[in-house]
């Protein structure tokens, strides 16, 4: 009796609200006609993060605020926009933080000098051990 | 001899130094985590040159930069949004104030809001509707309720993510103030 109760109370359960009523805007979920517009948009939209969800990208996330920027992005490629200015229109607002792609700019050097340096390390490391070797 | 045993047990304990420094980053994260909301770079910055989607069929679309030529708040809320209702209070208080405050509805339908202004109260000069978030975007918001603080020239000076509480409104009244 008990657990009947229960399974009424949560059937009759009222969700709570943290998403509109307002169906998902009109190219959220819908491919643009040109395959190569849609290439562009696609491959952009998986490089955009999530604002809310932080994890993913917009290609991936059912946030509604997801859904609507991949309304943008599909309607900016639509009309021409290049991917690149796009997500330096959103970059503007939001940081670099909502691209992941990392950008070339003095913030990011060690990312990108990090792999030449280890490199650097590594073939030193190797190029010691072969000297030692042929000296034995 | 003696030395390099030493540094051979310092090596062995070094594992061990590694696991106590990941455990106390750890506690010092559950104990002060990280604030995982997205500020908007646009502060100092001009409002975009929006117009904001007419709630009425057939009414006028409101430009943003010229809502006003006063300071204004601009507060984006929604009808289905939980914490906008706690915050209406807060609102009112400031419009009490004479902040003027320009109401953006984000994924909303006019009858929702009508709704929800008879319930909670309408603070609002005017209301312009975001149906697919382009205002929000556009503003580098990413939730609801965030509001901006725009001066009379139209730059934005400052941002408040979530819904305003209690202490919130000296911070929004200084800002506004610094903002004349």
């Amino acid at each position: 009796m008990k657990r009947l109760l229960l399974i009424l109370a949560l059937a009759f359960a009222a969700p709570s609200l943290a998403d509109s009523n307002l169906p998902p805007a009109y190219w959220a979920n819908r491919q643009l006609p040109d395959a190569t517009q849609e290439a562009r948009a696609t491959a952009l939209m998986e490089e955009l993060r999530c604002l809310v969800c932080q994890g993913q990208s917009i290609a991936d996330s059912d946030a509604e605020i997801a859904g609507d920027m991949r309304d943008l992005v599909r309607r900016r490629i639509a009309a021409g926009e290049r991917p690149d200015d796009i997500r330096a229109w959103l970059i503007e607002r939001y940081g670099s933080w909502v691209s992941y792609k990392p950008a070339a700019n003095p913030g990011t050097w060690a990312l990108w000098l990090a792999p030449l340096l280890f490199l650097a390390i590594g073939g030193w490391m190797a190029a010691s051990r072969i000297k030692r070797g042929g000296e034995d | 001899m003696a030395e390099g045993l030493f540094v051979r047990r310092l090596i062995l304990f070094a594992p061990l130094v590694v696991f106590g420094l990941l455990l106390a980053a750890l506690a010092w994260r559950l104990a002060a985590p990280s604030d995982a909301s997205v500020r908007s770079t646009l502060v100092g910055k001009p409002l975009p040159d929006i117009r904001l989607t007419p709630l009425a069929p057939g009414g006028a679309a409101i430009p943003l930069r010229s809502a006003t030529d006063k300071p204004m708040l601009i507060n984006f809320f929604a009808s289905w949004c939980v914490p906008c209702v706690a915050e209406a209070p807060l609102l009112e208080e400031l419009q009490r104030k004479d902040v003027a405050i320009l109401g953006i509805a984000v994924r909303d339908r006019p009858e929702d809001i009508a709704a929800f202004l008879q319930r909670h109260g309408n603070p609002f000069f005017a209301i312009g509707g975001d149906p697919e978030s382009q205002a929000q975007i556009a503003l580098g918001s990413s939730g609801v309720p965030e509001s901006y603080v725009v001066d009379g020239r139209g730059i934005i000076r400052y941002q408040h993510i979530g819904p305003i509480e209690g202490g919130d409104v000296t911070v929004i009244m200084a800002e506004l103030e610094k903002a004349r």
